[in-house]
């Protein structure tokens, strides 16, 4: 375990519900990134606790989305882009040829920077990914809607505006709406990519109360540049700078004791 | 701040200069191009309203006494326009008995063309000597020889006049106006038989011989019942035959005897009589009336006496129908070509190259469009499928002649650029976010593509489709080469089986506008036409415009695009 840099009395100091297994969710084996023969990340190691959420920081362009979107390939979509290493989830790599990637995506999901529900009405952005899936039942979908919604804490402000085009809701509304979209196929693990660094300071508390929330049930992954976030919502944390894996550890010892010099001129603010 | 120093700061701010500086001027500039371009729309629509619209007005019948060389006649007829003419050219032209330096001169539409030799004539200012506006004097319109002019004498019944005790000149014309509505009617049902009946069985008798053709060509024995299928259709047409020879002798019965202006009587049928009024006893409702009466003609009838009178719905019907025919051709071409181009191929240079080559086919003038049509489409697909499909009727061509499928398919062509280029604008509009957003659900690029990608961007595809019906219903020239006729004896849509008759010929609002101006025998009736043809083209081509606007705006109010809404 401590190859991977895992603390468990750190994991286990924090005030969780019992009977929650440490293991491993998704480990990252010397992974190497480039973009049209620019690399990105260099070697990286790293290994994602289940059910626990893991936060990414570092100055902008050091990798930490790039990472992120490694881990349910959205970095396929990018001209030019290459990976070489391994990325496991659950004994598999998932850059195998042999891979689904949208059964890939099924299971690892992931919400964006900015809000971005699809021009269709709130229940049918919930049940957008059901469908996909050729789930059509009403009575199912019903079911699975309201559930997603509540996980999501956005069921009370919504559920008498379910046809009502998403676009009208507020922002941080749309963000809660999109992680309720996310959960509602049941993934195994969430990725957040800057979630809350569009929204007004009441939707991030909301958004990092969800986080809190839902850790219970999925492995999470958080990419921010908010260090209090950060230390707030974060079991573990990892630190990146220029394409490289700096520091991972738990996120207390991280903020409190860092090993490294450059993590710590980046978290008191010298640096970054 | 001293004196100096606060004088040289004030010029600085004030001055041609700083106007300039300031962007004044271009804001002026700006509003006068507006300014102009409306100016210059609502110009047309006037002048093409003005020209047109009034045409349909009973104008007032004036009787000229007119003196000329010594020569002393009268002219009864509408005043068309009057101009001013210099003496010299008139002069030039060898008109006698002209002094001064200028003349004015009125054109004087007088009609009766089967006892003169023009319906219209000029006749100069100073040959008149009186002008008078005469009460029951009548302007007759007829199916043949265009308008009639004169005074109503009397009705005649097999030739034998219809004189009763107490006909007076007033009951002879309410007895006149009852009698032309019988034949309104009349003639309506002889229409109704010779189009529906007679069409009908014309229709099967041709079905039927080119099925006696084709059994003929694969060497088979003919079967009885075509032959009595025919007998029977025989039976049909002598039916209705005998009905339709009733009907034309009861047309023929009444004629009507009219003193002419030059004090001639004449005596004509009035089966041929399609509308008749006496201008100057009219009161305003009644003229009203008479305008609604003729525009509703205009709209809704067919074309007589060579296109300049009666209505254009033959080519109201067919510019619409081939221009929505050509719509449900481009759009699904336009768009799979426009997905594939923007979502499917690489952006590498085969497709730039592509692209351009698509931009660049907007730019070719349509008549080539038109050649191409013509020898692709009617002389190669038309007459293959002639020979594989239709080789009974041959060596008359079914499709591999010019008709309304080509036409469409033409039109689809020439607008196919216009389409490609606006989906594929509406599909890079939609962010990335939105794609990832699906991707991300486990949702795969097709499916994306169509529960996502493809609403969003269907807004852009109507714009496309309203830039391609614009630029469609305008066309003439590629037309005239594919399908477009001067006068389509049935409409391409119809109650015998399969109802649209792609092959046939159709017309078309802008073909006539240039058939009626520039091909009409009797150019002064017809000009006219030609503006009121031109504004309805115009005002159709706007209807079917709002109409494609009206759901493309449905369609972004469903996918209000997410830029800047949040």
């Amino acid at each position: 375990m401590s190859t991977h840099g895992f603390d468990l009395d750190a994991l286990n100091r924090r005030p969780w519900t019992p009977a929650q297994d440490a293991d491993v969710a998704l480990s990252v084996e010397r992974l190497n990134l480039s973009y049209s023969g620019k690399p990105a990340l260099r070697d990286i190691d790293l290994s994602i606790p289940r059910r626990r959420v893991t936060a990414f920081i570092g100055p902008s362009g050091c990798g930490k989305s790039s990472l992120l979107r490694c881990f349910n390939r959205m970095n396929d979509l990018v001209d030019g882009c290459a990976v070489t290493g391994r990325v496991m989830l659950e004994d598999t790599n998932i850059y195998l040829p042999t891979v689904d990637v949208s059964q890939l995506r099924r299971r690892v999901g992931m919400v964006f920077q900015k809000p971005n529900p699809f021009p269709m009405s709130v229940y049918e952005n919930v049940a957008y990914g059901l469908r996909i899936q050729g789930i059509n039942r009403r009575r199912h979908l019903d079911e699975i809607v309201e559930k997603s919604l509540r996980s999501a804490a956005l069921w009370d402000e919504v559920k008498d505006r379910l046809e009502d085009n998403a676009l009208g809701l507020s922002g941080g509304q749309q963000q809660r709406l999109v992680i309720a979209r996310t959960i509602a196929v049941e993934p195994e693990m969430v990725l957040l990519d800057e979630p809350a660094s569009s929204l007004d300071p009441i939707s991030t508390l909301k958004i990092e109360e969800l986080i809190y929330e839902l850790k219970s049930k999925y492995t999470i992954v958080i990419v921010t540049h908010n260090m209090q976030q950060a230390a707030r919502v974060s079991d573990m944390t990892a630190f990146m700078n220029l394409g490289r894996l700096v520091e991972y550890d738990s996120t207390d010892r991280l903020f409190t004791n860092p090993r490294q010099r450059q993590t710590e001129d980046y978290i008191t603010g010298r640096y970054g | 701040m001293n004196a100096e120093r606060k004088r040289l700061y004030l010029n600085r701010r004030r001055g041609l200069g700083h106007w300039i500086r300031s962007g004044e001027p271009m804001v002026w500039f700006n509003a006068g191009a507006v300014s102009f371009s409306l100016l210059a729309v609502f110009g047309l629509l006037w002048l093409l309203a003005w020209h047109g619209l009034g045409h349909f007005w009973p104008r007032e019948l004036l009787e000229f006494s007119v003196n000329r060389d010594g020569e002393q006649y009268t002219v009864l007829g509408e005043q068309v326009s009057s101009e001013r003419v210099s003496g010299e050219q008139l002069r030039a032209a060898g008109v006698s008995g002209v002094d001064g330096q200028w003349e004015r001169r009125r054109l004087i539409k007088r009609g009766n063309r089967d006892f003169l030799d023009t319906d219209f004539a000029w006749l100069l200012d100073s040959s008149i000597v009186e002008v008078g506006r005469p009460a029951g004097v009548m302007r007759v319109e007829r199916l043949e020889w265009g308008n009639l002019y004169g005074r109503l004498v009397r009705l005649e019944d097999r030739g034998t006049p219809l004189i009763s005790t107490t006909m007076d000149s007033a009951a002879t014309w309410s007895r006149f106006q009852s009698l032309v509505a019988d034949n309104q009617a009349l003639r309506e049902e002889i229409r109704d038989i010779e189009r529906e009946e007679v069409g009908r069985i014309n229709f099967a008798m041709e079905r039927l011989r080119l099925r006696e053709r084709r059994l003929a060509m694969s060497d088979e024995p003919l079967p009885q019942w075509i032959a009595d299928e025919r007998r029977a259709l025989e039976a049909d047409y002598d039916v209705a035959r005998q009905r339709l020879l009733t009907l034309y002798e009861q047309r023929e019965r009444y004629s009507y005897r009219v003193a002419l202006a030059d004090g001639r009587e004449v005596t004509l049928p009035l089966g041929q009589v399609v509308r008749a009024i006496q201008p100057n006893d009219m009161s305003l409702p009644a003229r009203l009336d008479y305008y609604r009466v003729r525009l509703w003609e205009f709209l809704s009838d067919e074309p007589r006496e060579a296109n300049t009178e009666g209505g254009v719905y033959p080519a109201i019907f067919g510019t619409v129908l081939m221009v929505l025919l050509m719509s449900i051709m481009v759009t699904p071409f336009g768009v799979l070509a426009a997905v594939f181009l923007h979502e499917v191929a690489g952006q590498g240079r085969i497709t730039r190259v592509f692209r351009a080559a698509v931009n660049n086919l907007a730019g070719v003038p349509s008549i080539v469009y038109g050649i191409f049509g013509l020898g692709f489409f009617v002389y190669g697909v038309g007459g293959d499928l002639d020979q594989l499909f239709f080789p009974e009727a041959l060596p008359s061509p079914t499709y591999g002649t010019p008709g309304l499928m080509w036409a469409s398919l033409t039109l689809a062509l020439l607008t196919l650029p216009v389409v490609i280029v606006a989906t594929e604008e509406g599909l890079a509009r939609i962010p990335a976010s939105i794609r990832e957003g699906s991707l991300a659900l486990g949702a795969t690029r097709a499916e994306t593509l169509w529960r996502v990608v493809l609403p969003m961007a269907s807004p852009a595809m109507m714009t496309g489709v309203i830039l391609a019906v614009a630029r469609a219903a305008g066309e003439v020239a590629p037309l005239m080469l594919v399908g477009v006729v001067k006068l389509a004896p049935t409409l391409p849509l119809d109650g015998n089986f399969p109802y649209l008759h792609l092959e046939q010929k159709f017309m078309h609002l802008g073909f006539h506008i240039y058939d009626v101006g520039f091909q009409s025998p009797n150019i002064e009736a017809a000009r006219p036409l030609v503006y009121a043809t031109a504004l309805l083209l115009v005002l159709i081509i706007a209807l079917l415009n709002l109409a494609a606007v009206a759901l493309r705006n449905r369609l972004r109010e469903r996918y209000a695009a997410l830029d800047g809404s949040v």
